[in-house]
């Protein structure tokens, strides 16, 4: 065997190498707390914290481009209910996210603010119930539905009922009955 | 140096709490399981052990003149030898057929008058609820079955997310929990005791500490149990667990988990009404002590990485009052 | 591969006697079927042997490398609760060691060893297809690189080799490392269906004359019937990974999702309608080596030729009848469930002909005990504890219980090492001598051929007690109080035994590839035809085809060796012979050397693996391999003129 013919395969596997080796969307990190992008500490119950939580404005979200990290978000989306009020997407009690209309801002940080702080209208604040690191991954989630994210990095189909767009959800005129929520995950 | 290994694994198990081993049965099922292993060992025994020595002997016995060249025939009775092998594998397949259906009709053969179990298989936890035609009587527990000894138990199966496997090998065999699919197994314990299960079908990170314990006991107690398992959760009287009550309450906990006669109803996690009544946490892997409690809560990820409980950052006093109130759900 | 000797016209300019003749027909062979020199003749080759021996030794390297994985996950098992790798690496780590041994490493191990010799065993120049032989080997060599690139950038896929839905599916399968498993899997069935289609035209149609069925060796007998196994069975897992999970996946399709009426269990049928042929496929041609190995060390024809050929049909068929007892775990009908443990006991009899045939030969036999013949009597020992216990589990009751455990890893592996690696090391050390003109060296051989025997019953023989104390399969740990950890700790020592003696088969390789006692061409006294060739082979395999008189046309004691004339020699010309009795048919132009099926490789390569990402890879991918198929097929200008004169010279 001479040596000099593996070169294509060795510059064929460093292509891909090269290729691949950039994107973080693969890694699966199980343990870590990542800042947060509001003002309040998310974890109030300690006096003795060092000092306030420094206003990171400019925390970007460490899992926009994390395929497990949307995914687990879109776990936490099914199992904290929020299909209550924004269906699969679709909205029904509360705004549709599938669409590009964001009455708050469609930056990472901002829906960070919304999920922690919780908005007029029936959106709660979530502070102290979820970690820094549970809030970004939501984010990231819905994020996702609008499609702002890499598509390779968004889930594919979920294992329930398909998520149809209900663009007048928010109308109040039309009849409730017509869209049925789905159940969660869980049967 | 292997036997010794071997008489120290014997020896190990006799310590482990609980059998948990298609060879120490302790059901009818796993028993007749049993006796259909021992044939079929015993029997491929015999025929490696013939086999084996007829190709030794071929291969190593004298050979003659008349052997090899390029057209040796062997002659008729290597004919006859080879027909009569094979012959006789045929004889021995018809054996283990009946053999094993007779064991498969017994084994499928349900009997009445049996308690029914619903088991739901979660990544990576065992949901159990005792089905009670009263809603609020309904028990529902997790990771571990009580049963009465000698009554047969059907189990009814299904799972939330993956495909799980519920498998007790000391009391029957194992069989799939398939999303929208339902299924059910039966088995019955004849001794009291501890048996160990496993979840047997891959279903992802934590597929390796998905256990569960049945914990066979006199009828008796297993109502009495049942009886406890059927209350809500009282609240507390000592001041540090009332105050653990509220931590409890007040922070993330309730989003997943259940405790009746709180307002915590989540169903995510396992229900935890009588927390401190199980023998293991997080699914069959830690002894319920105080300490394994404390470090499962604060930081699940070290100890199941990728379960779905987030880790929790408590401050010291508020994690002491939370593990007083926790252990007040017996 | 040592160059063939240059020559030059005046070299031809001899006396005109017959040896002179002999000698020009020689050289004028030797130009026509030589590649070009250097680098673009090593890309642009169409010789079987080149190919060959290139899929050879990539499938042994993805064997290495699936075999480090499994040196990794005995490492974390042997000691209960250690950190070595967690359970995100050590997911990755069994799925790509499952995958690589059953897609990258055995299948495509059976079918290069049956690219190289059975053009070499029946006589023929070539394979039918040279160039689609080229593209096969490419496409499979990409899907390879794929996987454990992926694996190394801590992507790979993480759901098992049998990638079960729903965990496999979009929502709980996030990211690419499902694709790239999905997409693997193409890649190498697309290798496995062009290799499958090759080695049924050749075996069909360029056996030597007089090679009627009836006489074709074993090995030829177990490719052949294997290569339709392939046909039959590798669309099931190409629609399964391709439309049904990339469709799931990819664009949305909802084949598994129960909640739109979709079905978790079908990928289970579909997947096992192929993944038991698959276990065949790998078994028959390693049964064919042993045919071959035992009568040439037994030195006598083997026993019972027409049963052991009918076995393995018989063997062919029954595969296909037994998918649904990996399946006795869920829904299924217990009188359903009978059949299948009734088809699965009824396969034991065939296989069990064989082994009174192989038995019998032995007996009649004058064995001479070298290193092939050694790892067959360790393929009799070890092979035989996986199949007992293949019947074992096809016992409903006893299945349930071992089902998914530890007693199932002992029982595959004993069947897939015993069955496939003993006779493929038996084959190396048979064959060796003719790719590659050395003998093997027989001391270090035996030294592998012990620790070999010696390790792989010290891993798996424990795993059957294991798997009966309740430890399920694919678990990365597990507690101290299971009382599991002794044996495994027997286990992993066991497997570096195994690590030890793959080393010292290495070792013998490298040192005995350019340094090793020269062969010759017969060093068996082998009773096939690919004996016949030179060690290694000519580009053109044999001066003068063969005519075959007999089954082991080597030891035919006639007087004369009749050949094949008047095959064109200034040509890349080739015999084309009938299906059953080999009659001469007609002459075939064989094609030239060409870079083609590597581009079209490439343009497929590109193709399924945009498909990962977007659907819209099929259309750009469609247009790509367009251009490559166009000039594949495009008529090549030479070869018409030289019809041209040929006819010419007939009509004169």
């Amino acid at each position: 065997m001479r040596l000099v013919p593996l070169a294509p395969f060795a510059a064929l596997a460093l292509a891909l190498v090269s290729t691949l080796a950039g994107c973080q969307r693969e890694a699966r990190r199980f343990r870590e707390t990542p800042p947060a992008a509001t003002a309040s500490p998310l974890v109030t119950d300690d006096p003795l914290q060092p000092g306030p939580v420094v206003i990171s404005a400019t925390a970007r979200s460490p899992y926009e481009e994390n395929a497990y990290a949307v995914s687990q978000g879109e776990q936490l989306y099914n199992q904290l209910n929020c299909v209550g009020c924004h269906a699969h997407g679709g909205g029904s009690y509360g705004p549709p996210l599938m669409d590009d209309e964001w009455i708050y801002g469609s930056e990472p940080e901002n829906i960070f603010e919304t999920i922690v702080e919780g908005r007029p209208n029936g959106m709660p604040a979530w502070r102290g119930k979820l970690s820094n690191q549970q809030v970004w991954q939501l984010v990231a989630y819905v994020r996702s539905l609008s499609g702002l994210l890499r598509p390779d990095v968004a889930p594919g189909r979920p294992d329930h009922m398909e998520a149809r767009s209900m663009p007048q959800a928010t109308t109040p005129a039309r009849p409730r009955q017509s869209f049925q929520p789905p159940a969660s995950t869980h049967p | 140096m292997i036997l010794a290994l071997l008489q120290e694994t014997a020896a190990r198990a006799l310590t482990f709490p609980g059998a948990h081993s298609v060879l120490r049965p302790h059901g009818p099922q796993a028993l007749r399981i049993h006796e259909l292993w021992r044939f079929l060992w015993i029997v491929a025994l015999v025929v490696w052990v013939l086999v084996v020595a007829a190709l030794l002997w071929g291969a190593f016995r004298r050979h003659g003149p008349e052997d090899g060249g390029e057209r040796s025939g062997g002659g008729p009775g290597m004919h006859r030898a080879v027909v009569g092998a094979t012959a006789l594998t045929v004889v021995v397949l018809v054996v283990f057929l009946v053999f094993d259906f007779s064991t498969g009709r017994a084994l499928t053969m349900a009997p009445g008058g049996e308690l029914h179990v619903q088991v739901t298989g979660h990544q990576w936890w065992w949901e159990v609820e005792y089905p009670h035609p009263e809603p609020y009587k309904r028990a529902t527990t997790a990771n571990e079955i009580h049963v009465p000894v000698g009554v047969p138990v059907v189990v009814e199966l299904q799972a939330a997310d993956v495909i799980h496997s519920f498998w007790a090998p000391s009391l029957t065999g194992k069989r799939d929990l398939i999303p929208r699919v339902r299924s059910s197994l039966w088995f019955q314990a004849d001794t009291p005791g501890v048996y160990r299960g496993q979840c047997a079908e891959f279903c992802g990170y934590q597929h390796a500490k998905m256990g569960f314990q049945i914990i066979a006991e006199p009828r008796a107690q297993f109502e009495a149990w049942l009886a406890r398992q059927r209350d809500s959760a009282r609240t507390p009287a000592d001041t540090l667990a009332r105050r653990g009550r509220q931590v409890f309450l007040a922070s993330s906990c309730p989003l997943c988990h259940t405790i009746a006669g709180t307002m915590a109803g989540g169903n995510v996690g396992p229900d935890l009404t009588h927390l401190a009544s199980r023998r293991t946490l997080a699914a069959g892997t830690l002894p319920n002590t105080r300490g394994n409690l404390a470090g499962w809560i604060v930081d699940p990820q070290r100890i199941k990485p990728g379960v779905i409980m987030p880790a929790n950052q408590l401050a010291p006093r508020d994690l002491q009052a939370l593990l007083a109130y926790l252990e007040t759900l017996e | 591969m040592s160059e063939p000797p240059i020559d030059r016209p005046r070299d031809v300019l001899a006396p005109d006697s017959a040896a002179a003749a002999e000698e020009r027909e020689r050289l004028e062979l030797e130009r026509s079927w030589r590649g070009r020199p250097g680098f673009w003749g090593w890309l642009t080759t169409t010789d079987h042997k080149r190919i060959g021996l290139r899929y050879i030794i990539t499938a042994f390297v993805f064997f290495l490398l699936a075999g480090l994985n499994a040196a990794l996950m005995r490492l974390q098992l042997a000691r209960p609760e250690s950190h070595i790798v967690g359970p995100d690496r050590y997911d990755q780590l069994f799925t790509t060691h499952g995958t690589a041994m059953m897609f990258l490493f055995a299948v495509p191990m059976v079918i290069a060893l049956g690219l190289y010799f059975v053009p070499l065993m029946i006589g023929a120049r070539n394979v039918a297809f040279p160039r689609l032989n080229a593209y096969g080997y490419y496409t499979y060599l990409i899907g390879g690189i794929l996987l454990f690139v992926q694996l190394y950038l801590n992507s790979g896929p993480d759901t098992g080799w049998f990638a079960y839905v729903p965990l496999s599916g979009p929502q709980f399968s996030p990211g690419k490392r499902v694709d790239t498993w999905a997409q693997m899997v193409t890649f190498t069935e697309i290798a496995g269906l062009v290799g499958a289609v090759e080695i049924i035209v050749t075996v069909f149609k360029n056996r030597a004359p007089g090679m009627s069925l009836n006489r074709m060796p074993l090995f030829v007998w177990t490719e052949l019937v294997t290569a339709f196994m392939i046909l039959f069975s590798l669309p099931w897992v190409a629609t399964g990974s391709t439309i049904l999970l990339a469709g799931d996946r990819l664009v949305g399709t909802h084949f598994f999702n129960p909640a739109e009426g979709g079905d978790a269990l079908l990928w289970q049928h579909v997947f096992w309608f192929f993944g038991h042929p698959e276990v065949y496929i790998v078994f028959l041609p390693a049964l064919g080596i042993v045919s071959e190995v035992v009568q040439s060390f037994a030195r006598r024809e083997v026993f019972g030729y027409p049963a052991i050929v009918l076995s393995t049909i018989a063997t062919g068929f029954l595969a296909f009848g037994l998918w649904v007892h990996h399946m006795f775990a869920t829904t299924v009908p217990q009188l359903g469930a009978s059949f299948f443990t009734a088809a699965s006991a009824m396969i034991t009899i065939p296989t069990g002909v064989q082994f009174f045939c192989w038995i019998a030969t032995i007996w009649t036999g004058r064995p001479r005990f070298r290193v092939p013949f050694l790892f067959i009597l360790g393929f009799f020992a070890t092979f035989l504890i996986g199949g007992l216990s293949g019947v074992m589990i096809a016992s409903v009751p006893f299945d349930i219980q071992v089902h998914d455990s530890f007693f199932i890893v002992a029982h595959l592996h004993y069947v897939l090492l015993g069955g496939m690696v003993f006779p493929m090391f038996a084959g190396f050390y048979y064959w060796f001598p003719k790719a590659t003109g050395r003998m093997l060296d027989e001391g270090l051989g035996r030294l592998h051929f012990a620790l070999w025997f010696i390790g792989v019953n010290l891993t798996f023989f424990p795993m059957h007690y294991l798997g009966l104390e309740g430890m399920p399969r694919r678990v990365y740990t597990y507690l101290a109080a299971t009382g599991w950890g002794p044996l495994n700790l027997v286990a992993s020592l066991g497997a570096a035994t195994i690590a030890a003696s793959v080393v010292a088969f290495l070792v013998n390789a490298a040192r005995c590839w350019r340094g090793g006692r020269l062969a010759g061409a017969d060093p068996w006294d082998g009773p096939s035809l690919e004996w016949l060739a030179a060690s290694p082979p000519r580009p053109y395999n044999f001066q003068h085809i063969p005519v075959v008189q007999g089954r082991a046309a080597l030891w035919e004691r006639s007087p004369d060796r009749p050949v094949v004339t008047g095959l064109r020699t200034d040509m890349r010309e080739v015999l084309v012979t009938t299906l059953l009795d080999a009659a001469p048919d007609s002459r075939h132009r064989h094609p030239e050397d060409t870079i083609v099926p590597f581009v079209a490789a490439l343009a497929t390569g590109v193709l399924f693996i945009t498909l990962m990402f977007t659907p819209w890879a099929v259309v750009v991918g469609s247009v790509c391999l367009f251009v490559p198929l166009i000039l594949w097929g495009w008529p090549d200008r030479r070869e018409h003129t030289l019809e041209l004169r040929e006819s010419e010279e007939r009509a004169a």
